[in-house]
């Protein structure tokens, strides 16, 4: 077989390179169009004073809209909002993301109905988990305060409405919302467990919480460390669950960064201010990535 | 043994804790859509509806273009998923099999890609389409839906051809078939499972899609299932409650019964992609 491949050889490389090309170029092209190209377009836009509906030409400002959003406290406040949003969604899904999937890789009764039930919420548009919610919380018709009524709690709190409540109880939904994606990827990185070592462990003595320390997590770290980076920015980007919860409000309570860019530029037509705002979010985003990366480096294990 | 009964009994409990947690919503969504407009507006809501009447869903149907909508998504949906895979099948297929610096730069862009931030491309993407005259249109929007699947699109399918032994292709090239003729002869089959769960991945990705259709969709007649969803809700956030509840439980239903079916696959190709990787 071999000999045959090295008659083939010569020439073929080259043809083998051309063919190459011609098989990426469907797929490259687009993205080249619509992926990169916008990126970068993006990232001149923050540097001009682009509006929407505009006659007259657009012109280069250098970084005065950054200037200006050092000063706008409307902005900080959206961002600091985003970034208790993302770290308030992400920290308490993974923890009740691998308390589920330790449970879930357990022979317990109900473990097919859980599992089941928790692919729902992933396939799930995320209007109509918005939506939904909303239900949940509405002061009269929901089952939030009937509940509460019930258990003699306090009467008709307006959940999304109260500027104390709106955010936290965002939170909740977005921790519901991305619990099945957190967990699916934690439970296939239980797989990676030596079984052996665990029952080996358990043979000497080792308490649960020890078997964990010692032989479940360093099993389970690299993929713990790749879906919390992942989550993190997915959740500094989301947009549709809390548009659809509270489109920002009340007074601002729940309005993230990319809510405020939104508003921005489709509201306002500040394509060019708006564009600035994105970049100090990919900013942010690239240090987390970065972060993760040299943290999974430095770990030397392989994902 | 009594100890270990008690961690049972923990255990079972904290997943009944669980599984409240995950349905609860779900069905308060159901119980809402089955109740008449009356016991929506009663003081004292109950789990299950005192009277269950379908009337909501026709309620729905009248108050938004609900069918027309749908079709609109389901339009935008198969062509994302169709193109998506016929685009990204021949790239995955020389990620997998050739070391070369163009593959590591697409698996790079895989990556980064997640990291995306849409509020920024959207601004640029938007003055693009418009360029193209592809602002308010379905093509546009199908074309941007696409562009955002490739990544994972790629990811997976990269993991469903390195699992085809490179050595079969080999084989059929001493045989004398040209390279096009063992992709298609050879390579494709074997990989026919793997489009197939890419190809439903996508569609669901753009059935249930929301910022980009948003931005882009203007025309009432032109929007499709989510965007329509939320105009249930009035400028004020009020919203007809029992209509709002049947139409969104609707909208879930293409979604779930498609992520029902390649679920398992997804999981294996989300693997396969980054254990190879």
């Amino acid at each position: 077989m071999t000999s045959v491949a090295d008659v083939r050889r010569p020439g073929g490389r080259r043809a083998a390179g051309r063919s190459a090309w011609f098989l990426v170029l469907p797929a490259l092209i687009p993205i080249l169009l619509f992926s990169v190209g916008p990126l970068l377009y993006g990232v001149l836009l923050a540097l001009t004073d682009a509006q929407s509906g505009r006659t007259q030409a657009t012109r280069w400002i250098g970084a005065l809209n950054f200037r200006d959003l050092v000063h706008d406290t409307l902005f900080w406040e959206s961002f600091r909002i985003g970034l208790v949003w993302a770290a308030g969604v992400t920290v308490p899904q993974f923890l009740l993301a691998l308390g589920l999937a330790l449970l879930l890789s357990q022979d317990l009764r109900l473990r097919g109905l859980v599992r089941a039930l928790a692919i729902v919420p992933w396939a799930m548009p995320e209007v109509v988990v918005g939506i939904m919610w909303r239900l949940v919380y509405n002061p009269d018709a929901g089952i939030l305060n009937e509940t509460l009524r019930d258990l003699g709690l306090g009467d008709g709190h307006d959940w999304l409405g109260a500027l104390a409540t709106a955010l936290p109880a965002v939170i909740v939904v977005g921790v519901w919302a991305g619990l099945p994606q957190t967990t699916v990827a934690l439970l296939a990185g239980l797989q990676n467990v030596p079984r052996e070592l665990h029952e080996a462990a358990a043979v000497d003595g080792a308490g649960a919480w020890r078997r964990f320390r010692a032989v479940t997590w360093p099993a389970l770290r690299p993929v713990a460390l790749a879906i919390t980076a992942l989550n993190l920015i997915w959740n500094l980007n989301s947009f549709a669950l809390v548009y659809v919860l509270t489109s920002g409000g009340p007074g601002g309570k729940t309005r993230l960064p990319s809510l405020f860019a939104y508003e921005e530029a489709f509201r306002y037509g500040q394509f060019g201010y708006a564009a600035a705002m994105g970049c100090v979010l990919v900013a942010v985003v690239s240090v987390l990535l970065a972060v993760f990366l040299a943290g999974r480096l430095r770990g030397g294990a392989p994902a | 043994m009594r100890t270990r009964r008690i961690v049972r009994a923990g255990q079972h409990t904290a997943l009944l804790g669980y599984l409240l947690f995950l349905a609860f919503p779900l069905l308060w969504l159901l119980s809402t859509a089955l109740k008449s407009p009356r016991e929506l507006g009663s003081p004292h809501p109950t789990w299950i509806p005192r009277h269950p009447t379908l009337a909501n869903v026709r309620q729905a149907f009248q108050e938004q273009p609900l069918a027309h909508a749908a079709l609109n998504s389901l339009l935008v949906a198969l062509a994302t998923a169709v193109v998506a895979v016929v685009l990204a099948t021949p790239m995955a297929y020389v990620m997998a099999r050739h070391r070369t610096r163009l593959a590591r730069a697409a698996t790079g862009w895989v990556v980064v890609s997640q990291a995306f931030p849409f509020v920024l491309v959207i601004i640029p993407l938007f003055l693009v389409l418009k360029n193209l005259r592809l602002v308010d249109s379905l093509t546009g929007l199908v074309v941007v839906y696409v562009v955002w699947a490739l990544p994972f699109a790629l990811w997976m399918l990269v993991g469903h051809v390195r699992a085809v032994p490179a050595e079969l292709e080999e084989a059929a090239a001493v045989d004398g078939a040209g390279r096009l003729r063992t992709l298609v002869s050879v390579t494709a089959p074997l990989l026919a499972p793997g489009i197939a769960a890419t190809a439903l991945f996508a569609f669901v990705t753009a059935w249930n899609e929301f910022f980009f259709a948003l931005v882009l969709l203007k025309s009432p007649g032109r929007q499709t299932l989510p965007v329509v969803l939320t105009h249930f809700i009035g400028a004020e956030g009020v919203a007809d409650l029992g209509p709002l509840a049947a139409a969104a439980f609707l909208a879930t239903l293409p979604s779930l019964a498609v992520f029902a079916l390649v679920q398992r696959r997804i999981t294996a190709g989300l693997l396969a992609g980054a254990v190879k990787s």
